[in-house]
């Protein structure tokens, strides 16, 4: 299935995605398709499953500090794949940075996603004017390349972006980094306003829009969820994964039922939207 | 020859804009705002002044006879040691900081690894009026306190990073995610010719001073171009300023200097065109230390501003194209190079600047007894009081030298 058509297939039902990040290899390769499995049980829509870079300039303290510890577990870019392609029953987004891709040749890396059931790649640091050469590799390989859209976004822009985007737009909820926040941005409305307005404008079918950075909350995903087509949340899943991974049994197993359960109430909050 | 950057900010393959989408708007403003002070006289004329009245421009082309007498070339030095802050760093900051006050942006933010960029950022927004932030990674803290009680006496706040390497590389890191955050009202001073466009252009053009004012020295002195120009390479921005003038001269050779810190073989260097490979850090395609999978690998060099795993996109580029001949120095070689440049010149020298002093004499060495004097000009790109207590370790592990 595409990302288009998952979006499409959840708004038939009257839902939103529900779009949950971890950071593969945190605290381990086997950890993560665990935790996967949890969030897949708790109802995730979209696992957006982040291969760790040594430089994240776009995240916040919480998913460097899971990049860097997955990096010293010993995480590399052939053990994301084998773990992605073991991760089933889900649609998967793959978040890096681009010198990861670039490394492995941007056709090898958009075929060893298809291979692992990656439908889309998410990659912070290459915006729209950088992104020709990978956007060709992803086209040959039916493989979306989501762009984001942030607040500073001018329309110029903005139409861009859009002229290229497929799948989904990441929309950015503020201006910062990854990371918790305790009430949801005042620039989500008036940004997804302006996006849609130039939709409209520019009459050509829409694209979902998912927004990220800083929801951590139940009423932030069914806020977000009143305005676009999808929430994304990642921080907060580290955390718990920070807190409650321990080294005995019971721990992990106490770890993913909160997951399973966080997730739940995440998931929740995208039905029945206005 | 004179390189420019295509209008996507590229040389050749090199360079490029890989930057968050939330700080593209600005770099796009940033781009606009710096072309048109560019052109613009008033601009030109306060940046002259502060250069010449509180910089200390220009600055002393010195015939090193002693240096020369024991090497066999005639060794001049460009005395950016001379610069306010006793590196050519101010020449930068001083630029940026006036084009932040034209832009309206109040809040200056910096990283710095040697703590030179950190002072020479905190110079120009105390003398300007701008408030200052300097990012430094918890390790540098460590061996350059000197720099970084300068910088709080000259009303910057400091904020130590303690993530990854805890050196330049996560400075930059998380100057970065302060920008992505205050975006609005904050204005990213980067201090070498690194980073996205415009910034490689940008410094090498505040930089430019020294290859300008070098060319009408050594025709006042010699009455010819210099044979060599050497200059050491962390990011690159000492040197691109002195080569930048005599790109077009053919006849001058420009060698780059990198940190082989305690040799190429071992891995623990920071010699990023040497012995890196193409990849983008930092908003950039340039040369990087990686891994197989492009991981950024820990750069070593006991030069903190030679501690940093890529170089500035211009530079790889002239590199590559066989203008720019690059060598390495290490550790060991520097520290040498640094006694002698003490003991024969009285100037104690910057470990960073200590490595092309080192290479200048091997050059010297080896073009001696030509027939006519080999005319080297190297870029004495900054002063060593900043190194005096790391240098007072490594000699003090030396009990049998006699340093302690």
């Amino acid at each position: 299935m595409t990302l288009e058509e998952k979006f499409k297939e959840l708004k038939e039902r009257n839902e939103k995605a529900f779009i949950g990040f971890i950071t593969a290899g945190h605290p381990s390769a086997e950890d993560t398709s665990e935790i996967a499995l949890a969030m897949i049980k708790g109802g995730v829509d979209i696992l957006e499953l982040g291969l760790p870079f040594s430089d994240p300039i776009a995240d916040g303290v919480t998913i460097q500090q899971a990049s860097e510890s997955s990096l010293r577990a010993g995480m590399n870019t052939d053990t994301y794949f084998d773990v992605a392609a073991g991760i089933k029953g889900v649609e998967k987004v793959c978040l890096t940075y681009y010198n990861l891709v670039l490394q492995r040749g941007l056709e090898q890396f958009v075929h060893d996603c298809e291979s692992a059931g990656i439908t889309g790649l998410i990659i912070p640091d290459l915006p729209v004017e950088e992104s020709k050469p990978l956007l060709k590799a992803c086209a040959m390989h039916e493989t979306d390349l989501v762009f984001i859209i942030a607040p500073t976004t001018t329309e110029k822009r903005m139409s861009k972006i859009l002229d290229l985007a497929s799948g989904f737009v990441y929309v950015v909820s503020l201006l910062g980094v990854t990371g918790e926040r305790a009430r949801l941005s005042d620039a989500v409305r008036p940004l997804i306003g302006r996006i849609k307005e130039l939709e409209l404008a520019r009459d050509r079918p829409q694209i979902p829009l998912a927004v990220g950075f800083g929801i951590s909350k139940p009423e932030h995903v069914r806020a977000v969820c009143e305005v676009a087509d999808g929430a994304i949340v990642g921080s907060a899943f580290i955390k718990i994964i920070e807190e409650r991974a321990g080294p005995e049994l019971e721990d992990r197993k106490a770890m993913l039922t909160d997951i399973e359960a966080f997730t739940k109430s995440l998931k929740r909050e995208t039905k029945n939207t206005r | 020859m004179l390189s420019k950057p295509d209008e996507h900010g590229k040389f050749g393959i090199f360079g490029g804009k890989f930057a968050p989408e939330v700080l593209m708007t600005t770099v796009e403003e940033l781009e606009s705002a710096y072309i048109t002070v560019s052109n613009d006289k008033g601009f030109k004329r306060e940046l002259d002044s502060l250069l010449r009245t509180y910089a200390g421009r220009p600055t002393a082309l010195y015939f090193a006879k002693n240096l020369s007498e024991m090497s066999g070339a005639k060794i001049y030095l460009k005395r950016e040691d001379l610069v306010h802050g006793g590196a050519h760093k101010l020449n930068n900051t001083l630029g940026q900081c006036l084009l932040a006050k034209h832009m309206g942006k109040r809040r200056i933010i910096a990283e710095t690894g040697a703590g030179q960029h950190g002072v020479a950022t905190a110079m120009a927004a105390a003398v300007l009026g701008l408030k200052c932030e300097i990012y430094m990674g918890t390790e540098d803290i460590e061996r350059q306190k000197l720099n970084v009680f300068r910088m709080k006496l000259l009303g910057a706040k400091v904020n130590p990073v303690d993530s990854g390497s805890k050196t330049l590389k996560d400075a930059i890191n998380e100057s970065i995610r302060d920008w992505v955050t205050n975006v609005e009202n904050t204005y990213y001073l980067i201090g070498s010719v690194v980073g996205m466009h415009p910034y490689p252009l940008m410094v090498r053009e505040f930089q430019r001073v020294i290859g300008k004012e070098t060319k009408v020295q050594i025709l006042d002195a010699e009455g010819r171009l210099p044979d060599t120009i050497i200059a050491c390479v962390g990011g690159g921005s000492n040197a691109m300023g002195i080569f930048y003038e005599f790109l077009d001269d053919d006849s001058v050779e420009l060698i780059g200097v990198e940190a082989a810190g305690k040799g190429l073989e071992t891995g623990e260097h920071g010699a990023s065109i040497c012995a890196g490979t193409e990849g983008v850090l930092h908003g950039m395609y340039s040369k990087l230390l990686q891994d197989e999978d492009g991981q950024i690998k820990q750069s070593y060099s006991f030069a903190p501003g030679l501690d940093y795993p890529g170089v500035g996109p211009e530079l790889a580029y002239l590199a590559e194209s066989g203008r720019v001949k690059m060598g390495s120095t290490t550790d060991e070689e520097t520290l040498n190079a640094f006694k002698i440049l003490s003991t024969k010149e009285g100037i104690i020298p910057a470990l960073e600047s200590a490595h092309a002093i080192h290479y200048a004499i091997e050059e010297a060495k080896k073009k001696s007894g030509a027939q006519r004097d080999h005319l080297i000009v190297v870029n004495l790109s900054g002063r060593g009081d900043k190194d005096i207590y790391s240098v007072a370790q490594v000699l003090g592990d030396r009990r049998e030298e006699g340093y302690v």
